[in-house]
């Protein structure tokens, strides 16, 4: 009988972007030692201080445990059953996209990232990477113009050595943590943004990251970095076909701004997530980190994390400048088996330095969702100030959030604010507006909007409302 | 107003119900013609309220058998949004909180889905602004409510008000009200009652469900029905609830005893 159904018969949608490229990949044998991280650093030409870099942070990794001190359960990883380089096998990075494999350009275009010159998103720039490489990026020229240098990082390691040399490394040491050392042993593309002094980027820059094997781990790198006075939005976009394997994705971002410098870096995080039971689906391990180096400079951190099996993942700000501002919005949703412990480490080191945390963790199903946060004001952050806000929403009766809030500070006086609160979608509230003619899907899709809200305001607006559907399109069948 | 010749908008027969395991609806009859006003007394956990939602499509019922027919559809099979948008109103008793939902905006989608259903085009923002504005009179509620989350912090009675502001604006063929009286003063009595009235029309039709006889000195129902245990038990005109309010409901026990021996003797 249809009105006992209602729930019940709106099975979750297949996820809509798990089919698999057909595509010829070039791979190394699975397993990681040395010869592994020499093997990717030669592949790529890489000059000696990067396979340095790599060899110190392999070593690293490998005197170091996999921590486990978040509310995270999964089977022990075997390193050693990974694939750590593909590629899809074109030669070279094409001078022109008509040289680039219609079925890699056909798959982003079914992703909704269509490259082609005529088709591309106005005023988005965006670099397409497909597995372990960068295959085109958009509007080079135009970026070029106003000395604004976007490409992979592959390449930037080639054209501005100098830039990555300098700043590779500086705000994620190579043994910064397991995941990260693993990262900066064998990483393999992600993008790079150079904006120069006084340029605000005239326009949103992009990176899509789409995992196509099943086997292989997806290890990106990205650094943005902008000087004294420049501006950047940059968002982030991930997909994955669904395989009932777990695919390791270990990243890592480092944003460095100067003095009055401001990034805005937000993140659409919708990799596989599994089944709904827990079969398959993308370990997300990554560390992300911003530094204001400057004084007065401002790094916003925007993340609406909807999909993984398991998100481990803490974007930070260093707040190092005088006046600097660190700000962290973030949207977590959790659904059937799912596991998330997320949050954001905010260190206060220069005087007047302010932060603002905002976190919405949305659970259903049998998930679970933690927000981890840390509040830390240094002895020289005199007048620092921070505020939070934790907000959780659960579907359902069998799905878990938790909130671990961290302060440490050295300021007596400071000002810090902390405020949490946990609330339901009941099936009743969902029948209330179902009884005014609103279907299911808009009625959890209002709910939670008015729910997510303040973040949502925080995202590129050409984004604000696919993150509203996507939202939606998560939680069907979770309610009930 | 009665009229034998109005056409049947909501005909419900031997309607029966359970949530979880447990049956509460053991054979509603009810057959509702355009222009009449119903109403349903009954003691407290007779089932009126499941009743009300069983027809809204509410999903922790189980129809286990009988037949609702609403102005000739199978209004069993529909979703409850497309009941809704077919002109079939519930005035909850207990209206829920929903936060982070702004009314004004839930009114507008609200209205919209109905308007669609009639086959009318949307509002944009503008033009429903102005209806809402002129709806409000109808309850006499501060505009100030259309700018909080949905029933937020309302005060019982004025979520009442905001049921009886929904009704206006959505224009039902059917409007079920659930002791939409309860929980009002005495003006807001007389307000609501007043809106309640206003709204009803020889084309479409009101069942009241209520405890008290103060609300029927206001609206004049054609029938008044009394339920006991999941059934009707009795139909009457209005004066039947004049005798209830006097007598009580002590020989509903009486009836019901004798309605259980029926079936053996018979038998
Ligand atoms: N979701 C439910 N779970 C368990 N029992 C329920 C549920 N809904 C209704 N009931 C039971 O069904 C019976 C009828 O309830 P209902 O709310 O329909 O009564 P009512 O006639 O509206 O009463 P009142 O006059 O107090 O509003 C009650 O015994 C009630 O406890
Ligand atoms: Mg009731």
């Amino acid at each position: 009988m249809a009105s006992s159904a209602t729930v019940g018969d709106l099975v979750s949608q297949p996820y809509k972007y798990g089919f698999v490229t057909d595509i010829e990949t070039e791979k190394i044998a699975k397993g990681l030692s040395e010869d592994v991280v020499r093997l990717i650093s030669a592949k790529k030409n890489e000059p000696a201080f990067l396979l340095d870099f790599r060899l110190r942070s392999f070593r690293q990794w490998l005197q170091m445990e996999e921590p486990d001190w978040a509310t995270l359960g999964h089977p022990p990883i075997d390193y050693q059953e990974i694939i750590y380089y593909a590629a899809p096998k074109q030669q070279e990075k094409k001078a022109s996209l008509d040289e680039v494999d219609p079925k890699l350009l056909e798959t982003f275009e079914k992703l909704g990232i269509p490259l082609s010159e005529q088709k591309r998103l106005s005023n988005v720039a965006v670099d397409a990477v497909f597995d372990s490489v960068s295959i085109a990026t958009t509007y080079r020229e135009k970026l070029a113009e106003h000395g604004v240098i976007f490409c992979s990082i592959s390449e930037a390691v080639k054209d501005h050595a100098d830039l990555i040399e300098k700043y590779l490394g500086t705000v994620v040491p190579g043994n910064d943590n397991y995941f990260a050392a693993l990262n900066s042993a064998v990483f393999s593309d992600g993008s790079f943004v150079f904006i120069p002094k006084r340029v605000e980027c005239p326009m949103e820059l992009s990176t899509y990251f789409r995992i196509n094997s099943g086997d292989t781990g997806q290890f990106e790198r990205t650094l943005i970095v902008a000087e004294e006075g420049a501006s950047v939005s940059y968002l982030e976009g991930c997909t994955a076909p669904m395989f009932d394997t777990n695919q390791l994705h270990a990243a890592v971002v480092e944003l460095v701004a100067l003095d009055d410098a401001s990034i805005k870096y937000s993140t659409v995080q919708n990799w596989y997530a599994g089944d709904e039971n827990g079969k398959g689906g993308i370990y997300n391990f990554v560390t992300k980190r911003g530094q204001c180096r400057g004084d007065r400079s401002h790094i916003s951190w925007t993340q609406v994390e909807t999909g993984s099996a398991i998100t481990w993942k803490y974007p930070s700000c260093v707040l190092q400048g005088a006046d600097s501002v660190g700000e962290f919005y973030s949207v977590a949703l959790t659904n059937n088996r799912q596991q998330a412990d997320t949050g954001t480490k905010m260190i206060h080191v220069g005087p007047r330095t302010r932060s603002t945390i905002v976190s919405k963790g949305i659970s259903a199903g049998h998930s679970s969702n933690s927000y981890r946060g840390l509040v830390q004001l240094g002895p020289k952050a005199v007048g620092a100030r921070n505020y939070s806000q934790c907000d959780s929403m659960l579907i359902g009766d069998q799905a878990a959030a938790n909130t671990y809030p961290y302060i440490r500070s050295q300021q007596p006086d400071a000002s810090i604010e902390h405020e949490a609160s946990t609330c339901r979608i009941s099936a009743d509230q969902l029948f209330y507006l179902q009884s005014r003619g609103i279907a299911f899907e808009e009625a959890v899709s209002m709910m939670v909007s008015g729910f997510c809200r303040d973040v949502f305001n925080q995202l590129p607006m050409e984004f604000a409302a696919e993150a509203d559907k996507l939202l939606a399109l998560k939680l069907e069948g979770s309610v009930g | 107003m009665i009229r034998p010749d109005a056409p049947v908008l909501l005909e419900i027969r031997d309607l029966q119900a359970r949530v979880e395991d447990q049956p509460i609806l053991k054979g509603v009859s009810l057959t509702i013609r355009a222009g009449e006003i119903h109403a349903v007394m009954g003691r407290n956990g007779s089932g009126k309220s499941t009743l009300s939602k069983v027809l809204a499509g509410h999903p922790a019922y189980t129809v286990t058998g009988g037949t609702v027919r609403y102005v000739g559809d199978d209004l069993l099979s529909l979703e409850p949004e497309l009941r809704a948008r077919a002109g079939l109103f519930l005035g909850f008793q207990y209206p829920v909180e929903i936060p982070g939902v702004s009314n004004l905006e839930f009114l507008r989608v609200a209205t919209n889905a109905r308007r669609a259903g009639k086959g009318e085009e949307e509002l944009d923002t503008f033009a429903f602004e102005d209806l809402v504005r002129e709806r409000l009179q109808v309850v006499q509620m501060d505009p100030a409510f259309l700018e909080r989350s949905v029933n937020e912090g309302f005060s019982g009675g004025e979520k009442k008000r905001n049921e009886i502001l929904q009704m206006a604006l959505l224009d039902p063929l059917v409007a079920v009200l659930d002791e939409t009286d309860s929980g009002l003063d005495i003006d807001a009595l007389r307000i609501v009652a007043g809106g309640v009235n206003h709204l009803a029309g020889p084309d479409n039709a009101t069942l009241l469900i209520t405890h008290y006889q103060r609300l029927l000195d206001v609206i004049t129902p054609d029938y008044v029905h009394v339920m006991a245990v999941g059934r009707i038990l009795r139909t009457g005109g209005k004066e039947l609830a004049l005798e209830l309010e006097e007598r009580g409901y002590d020989w509903v026990d009486a009836e019901l005893a004798a309605l259980e021996r029926t079936p053996a003797e018979v038998g």
